[in-house]
């Protein structure tokens, strides 16, 4: 991989840190009047999801990581890793460990679209599409005719996922939910 | 791909922004010091160890020269000042090359002026006039501080005495660095690191700061004294609002065999370091040789200040067309 000087240093520019890839998410110019510069860089360990900052000298260079996003459809569990395949029509398949998978294990669902991030070719994080739609297996029976505003309950969706619904919500139905806050957002 | 044309900062801040422009004007007019126009190109540059200067070639009366892009007017300024000038001041664009940031851009505006026979003090309270005069609400008084009682506050050590293996780790990990990268730095690059990423956020909150007595090594074209404690510093100042460095004041080296050898120095330590030498400005030395008044100096980052003054989050948002825009 390519070395990257501080003054190449970008949002998004994915590089190594401590044997971690990590993602810049800022870099800042820091410059005393009459003195040495400096860069103050916010970067997020890839492996950890952890932001942290980093002070650099103007000019060291941090190696690049081989990362790269790749959409890929979840396929099914074997009890020890999760199989996911390329939606690039190479029927390519990954296997994931749960460590990787993360808080994305409660949003699977079959044939569905995930961003699987690899490191040197192997997968460290998967990150759910933003709305999804999943099956409510389990919850308190809805009220009748209460399709007004106020008060919610539990819902056990398909994945495993449980998030707050409204009163009206039955065991059956369809919701769309808001992977990034789990928040319910309407029937499907 | 859609090419980005527009302005870096909105129409109303334009506007606003030659208002504060004109009041700069207003201020320096009733104070009877000219406005002069120096040129941004001169056939010497900068030999500051930590400025990188941009130059060009141009065809000139004596063929094809090397010309450099001024980090500030000040040498320009100098030899009008040892030409009986008296007191002036100056709009003016300056460029250091790779600097570029939300309090950063390559191409800036710089406010400098020159006070024949001020005292340090003096200038300070003009330059605190100054600033005040600009902000829409008083940012509360003007406080002094030493260096060297900044680190004890802040830090906990001496910036003149301690250590400099101390100062080294504690650089490193005050500002979550590698201690290697310190490895082979000297005290002022350990102690400009503290200054940026420690004590300066914390500066010009609720008032305005002014810093006194940096050391005698960061006097870059400052005097040098005796302070109180008897050690020597540099006769110079800073000034701070909400943790950003707006003003950098000397009392003006007027030494010329003084100035000649530390740009000697300067380039030496640029050669040690690898970086390329910058042509010595003769005639600066040659107006000092001549005679330059005693008096002080400061320079002012207008842009910054006008951010302020606005209440603005990146320098961009006061400029036309910001140099990654232009």
């Amino acid at each position: 991989m390519a070395n990257y000087s501080t003054n190449e240093f970008k949002a998004g520019l994915k590089v190594m840190l401590d044997g971690d890839p990590c993602s810049i998410v800022e870099n800042e110019l820091v410059k005393p009047g009459k003195g040495q510069a400096f860069n103050r860089v916010k970067l997020r360990n890839l492996m950890t999801g952890r932001v942290g900052e980093k002070t650099f000298k103007s000019g060291d260079s941090l190696e690049g990581a081989d990362v790269m996003d790749l959409e890929m459809e979840y396929l099914y569990n074997d009890g020890d890793m999760w199989h996911f395949m390329k939606t690039d029509g190479s029927f390519e398949q990954y296997a994931v460990e749960k460590k990787a998978l993360g808080d994305t294990e409660k949003w699977l669902k079959e044939q569905v679209p995930y961003v699987i991030t690899l490191w040197n070719d192997k997968a460290i994080s998967v990150t759910p599409p933003n709305f999804i739609e999943l099956e409510v297996v389990e919850t308190d029976p809805g009220l009748k005719g209460d399709t007004a505003q106020g008060g919610s309950k539990p819902a056990t969706l398909s994945s495993g996922a449980v998030v707050r619904v409204p009163l009206f919500i039955n065991q059956g139905e369809v919701l769309k939910i808001d992977t990034r806050s789990g928040d319910y957002v309407s029937r499907a | 791909m859609a090419i980005d044309w527009q302005p870096s900062a909105s129409l109303e801040t334009l506007r606003e922004r030659a208002q504060l422009m004109a009041k700069v004007r207003t201020f320096f007019a009733q104070r009877d010091v000219l406005e002069v126009e120096t040129p941004v190109l001169g056939q010497g540059g900068s030999t500051d160890v930590h400025l990188v200067s941009l130059h060009t070639l141009a065809r000139t009366d004596k063929g094809q020269r090397r010309l450099w892009l001024q980090t500030s007017p000040e040498f320009h300024m100098k030899r009008l000042l040892a030409a009986g000038s008296g007191p002036i001041f100056q709009l003016a664009r300056s460029f250091r090359d790779g600097e570029i940031g939300g309090r950063h851009n390559i191409e800036f505006t710089m406010l400098e002026w020159y006070r024949p026979q001020f005292t340090l003090d003096q200038l300070i309270d003009e330059t605190a006039t100054l600033i005040m005069s600009l902000l829409p609400s008083f940012p509360g008084p003007l406080v002094h501080y030493r260096y060297r009682e900044l680190f004890h506050t802040h830090l906990e050590v001496d910036p003149f005495t301690t250590p400099l293996e101390k100062l080294r780790s504690l650089a490193a990990k005050r500002a979550q660095m590698p201690a290697q990268s310190l490895a082979a730095e000297g005290r002022d690059t350990c102690l400009d690191l503290l200054m940026s990423v420690v004590i300066e956020p914390q500066l010009g909150q609720r008032e305005l700061s002014v810093v006194v007595d940096y050391p005698a090594s960061q006097a870059a074209l400052a005097r040098r004294h005796q302070d109180a404690d008897g050690q020597w510093v540099a006769s110079r100042f800073e000034v701070y609002l909400n943790g950003i460095e707006l003003a950098n004041g000397y009392d003006e080296l007027i030494d010329a065999a003084e100035q000649r050898s530390r740009f000697a120095e300067d380039n030496a330590e640029r050669r040690r370091l690898g970086l390329p030498e910058v042509d010595v400005d003769e005639r600066l030395l040659a107006a000092l040789d001549h005679g330059m008044p005693e008096g002080a100096g400061v320079a002012l980052g207008i842009d910054r200040l006008i951010q302020l003054a606005l209440g603005k989050a990146r320098l961009e948002d006061v400029l036309t067309f910001s140099t990654p825009s232009c």
